[in-house]
This record gives C-alpha cells, structure tokens and sequence, in this order.
C-alpha cells in the first residue's frame, strides 16, 4: 500500500532520515518504535505529504505522492500534538473537516465521537479544551472518514485509561476490516494485542523490520516490551 | 477553494481588528469631509491618510493573522487539499475582507461627497494598495518561521515602501539634479506600488501643475488612458509577483 524508497530528510545539520526505505502492506498494524528523535514523526509526516523529503520517493498505491493530494482521501492521520484553530468550536472544526471530505458523506464513522462522549460539549471551543480532549477530537477526526489507512501518533497519550480502551478496541476493530494502521508510541505493553509488525527506528535510520511473531520467536519472549529489550541489549553489547 | 475561503472570510469578519479599522476609516473620512469647507481639501487630507494607514495596517494584520493561523494551516495540509488551494484561500479571504472594510470605511464616505472620477480612481487605488499590501505579507509570512521576525519584516517593508523609497529617490535627484532624470523617475515610480497610487490620484486631482517640469512628464506618461492602464498593469504585477513567490516558498515548507 505504501512504500517509501531511499527517503531523506535533512533539518539544518540534523538528518531526522537517514535513507530509508521501507513497505507497508494492507491489512496490517506496524507500530513504528524508536527513541525520542529517532525521526518516526518525520516520517509519517513525510508520508501524509506535510514534510518533503531532500530526496528518495514515496509510493501510494502505487502513485507517487510528489505534489499530489488527493491520495490524502485515503488517510486518517491523528497528530501527536494537535493544533486546531483556537475559538472554533468542536461542532465547528468536525463540520469544517466534513465540509472539506464530503466524498462520501453519510458513510461518516462516528463512533468515537459517541463513546468519548463528545457529543455533550459540541460547543465548546477549542483553546478551552484539555489535553486529553482535544486528543479525543483527534482521534475522532481520524477515525471518522472511514479511510484505508490510519496513522497515529501516539495516540494514547494523555487520554485516560478508559478512553485509551475505548481507542484501542476501535483499532483492532478497523483492522479486522483490513485497514492498514501505522502507530507510533512510547507504551509497548498496550501495543501487544495490537500490531502484527514491528519498525524501530534509531538516529533516522532502520533498525529492523519484522513480524511481531518472528520478533518473539528470535528472542523467545512473549511480551514485546521484552522482547524489544532484549534485542536492544545484544546490539548494544 | 470555495470552502476554505468561506471559513477564512467568516474568521476575519468577526475579528474586532478588522471592524475597529473599518469603523476608523469610516470617522477619517466622514470627519474629513465634514471638517473641510471645499471637498477638494478633504480629498486631499484623505489621500494621504489612504496611502498612509491602509497599507500599515492591511500589512501587519494580514502577517499577525497567517501566522496565527499556522495551527489551522497545518490541520489543512494533513488533509486532501492542494496547497495552492490553502494558500490561494487564505490570501483571498484576506484580500477580500480587507477591501470590504475600505470599501465601506472609504469607499462609501467618497461615494458620497465625491463620486467623481477623483473620487472613483482614489477607491480604486485603496483597493489596489489592499490587497498590494495583503500580498506582501503573505510573502513576509512565507519567508520565516519566527513570528517576530516575520512582523519586522513588514514592518520594515511598510516603511520601505512610504518613505524610505521616496527618500532614496530625492537623494538620487539632488545628487544627479544636473541630469534630466525626470524620464527615469517615471520608471522608477513602477518599483512602490504606493508611489504608483499616488502619483494617479495626484494627476486625477489636477495638482499636478504645482509639481513642476516633473509632474508635466508625469502627467504626459500617466495622464492618458494607457498611462492608467499601464499604472494598474503595474499594479496588478505588485498584487502577484510576491504571491506567487510566497506559494513557491509555501509549497516546499515543512509543517
């Protein structure tokens, strides 16, 4: 579905990527691992089109994205931090974002709207917003396109334990549907029911990626917090 | 384009900036017009305020506005828009509620004490220097990350273009005063969109006699139809040339 080949990227002296290439197939969740700064942002940014690389190419479905945008119909993207315009309202920026991907409107997923229960604070304004909320009007803003390809960046964090639950059965339900989901994050023991592969990242650069089945059995740990240690130990070493 | 457009506009209408200038504008002129016993001297008091106020302020509040909207571009680029589209609809959105409040703080106040053909070039050049001067902030916006920076910039620009331009070009007279450079002065007036405005309404208010040898050639260039058209030529090139820099810029940025 998405394949990306030799990307770099340069920021002044920092390579944030570092000749990267890598392929993500249908039907799968890869959770994209690494350090702070290992330059998984910046990929996915460079993926939805919001950073573009010094040189190499990313494919969509077999189109090169250079300087298009309509490929972005297909992709949900939750931001780490995200940034809405201060006093619109909740009711205002889910219209606005309806209004710009009408496609196919009336097939609008909105069940993570209903189960973070933001229909009862549709008018409040953003800038007024917590942290936690404002990650919930992200994840719905994902979410409800109904799109092929879902990408999250970090997207448990700040939400509270029920609604990370809420997040993380919805995504298991999206990819029984075939969907293909990239997520970053820092918490590994939630991600175990989740993936089926593993990318880690170190310095802009890729480390390995594998199938979390193959990842265990190497390592012959069953959690992937686990198995990730070990794996970082014996390269260290 | 449309949709984004729309937001943008109905965003600005309700910021109080924009109302506070329109009504500004609006107590300028009437109490110009009101205060000067000849419409003539009103005209002329109002010229300079124009050329004065409306680009200062469509420039700072267009830079200090793109760059709070940084959060709502972003949102955009992560979503399947052209960036030509985001950045088109924002400089429309703009362009066409800053006019609006000329049109309506100046505009109407002329309209209504001199609609004559004085009175429709000098609209005509407020909203020319609008939307001139949108344009230049979108490309000071576009040329650094940094708010403060990007706001000198316009500044500076702004104070480029209303008086360190002309002082540079009368340093250049009086050192070369030997020279008949008054040929090259019409050239030079094509380089400050402000200068263009200014020397078109000057001709249209028949002042131009107390300008000397100068304004004679000025008014042989400038005061026929092709001058004007020339003029607004020129004009229209100040409106694009740093637009279509800035979307240059704009669609390789990283967000």
């Amino acid at each position: 579905m998405i394949t990306a080949k030799n990307i770099t990227k340069q920021f002044g002296k920092l390579k944030a990527l570092d000749n990267v290439s890598v392929s993500f197939a249908k039907g799968e969740c890869i959770a994209l691992l690494g350090p702070n700064g290992s330059g998984k942002t910046t990929l996915i940014k460079a993926l939805l089109g919001m950073v573009v690389p010094d040189s190499g190419t990313i494919h969509f479905a077999g189109q090169d994205i250079a300087n298009k945008w309509r490929y972005r119909n297909q992709i949900g993207y939750m931001p780490q931090i995200g940034r809405y315009p201060e006093n619109m309202t909740i009711a205002h920026v889910i219209d606005m974002m309806k209004d710009i991907r009408k496609a196919d409107s009336g097939k609008h997923d909105e069940d993570l709207i209903e189960s973070f229960g933001l229909k009862r604070m549709m008018d409040k304004r953003m800038r007024t917003l917590s942290g936690g909320t404002t990650q919930k009007v992200s994840a719905s803003l994902a979410f409800l396109f109904n799109p092929d390809v879902l990408i999250l960046d970090e997207p448990t964090a700040g939400l509270d334990p029920l609604s990370s639950e809420l997040l993380k059965q919805k995504i298991i339900k999206e990819k029984q549907n075939g969907k293909l989901i990239l997520i970053t994050s820092h918490i590994l023991s939630e991600l175990d029911d989740l993936i089926t592969e593993v990318f880690y990242m170190q310095e802009g650069r890729l480390l390995f990626h594998k199938k979390l089945s193959a990842l265990k059995e190497e390592t012959g740990e069953i959690k992937l917090s686990k198995a990730i240690a070990k794996i970082m130990s014996v390269k260290a070493v | 384009m449309k949709k984004i457009l729309k937001y943008v506009i109905v965003d600005i209408v309700q910021n109080r900036i924009v109302i506070i200038y329109t009504l500004l504008l609006l107590i300028i002129s009437l109490s110009v017009f009101n205060l000067e016993s000849n419409s003539a001297k009103g005209l002329l008091s109002l010229l300079n305020i124009i050329l004065i106020i409306v680009p200062l302020i469509c420039i700072i509040f267009s830079t200090i506005y793109i760059y709070n909207s940084s959060e709502f571009i972003e949102l955009l680029v992560s979503q399947p828009l052209k960036r030509r589209t985001i950045w088109a609809s924002i400089f429309s959105g703009l362009a066409i509620s800053l006019s609006l409040a000329f049109f309506i703080g100046a505009g109407i106040p002329l309209l209504l004490y001199n609609a004559d053909a004085t009175g429709f070039m000098m609209i005509a050049m407020g909203l020319f220097l609008t939307v001139v001067f949108v344009s230049i902030a979108m490309l000071a916006a576009g040329l650094t990350r940094d708010k403060a920076k990007g706001i000198g910039l316009s500044i500076l620009l702004w104070l480029f273009f209303s008086l360190i331009f002309d002082a540079l070009v009368l340093f250049l007279l009086f050192q070369f005063q030997d020279y008949p450079l008054e040929r090259l002065m019409v050239f030079f007036s094509f380089f400050n969109p402000i200068d263009l405005s200014r020397i078109q309404i000057l001709l249209h208010m028949d002042i131009s006699a107390l300008m000397g040898y100068t304004g004679a050639v000025f008014r042989e260039f400038f005061g026929n139809s092709m001058g004007i058209m020339l003029s607004f030529a020129g004009l229209t090139i100040w409106i694009f040339m740093p637009l279509l820099f800035s979307l240059k810029k704009f669609k390789a940025k990283d967000l």
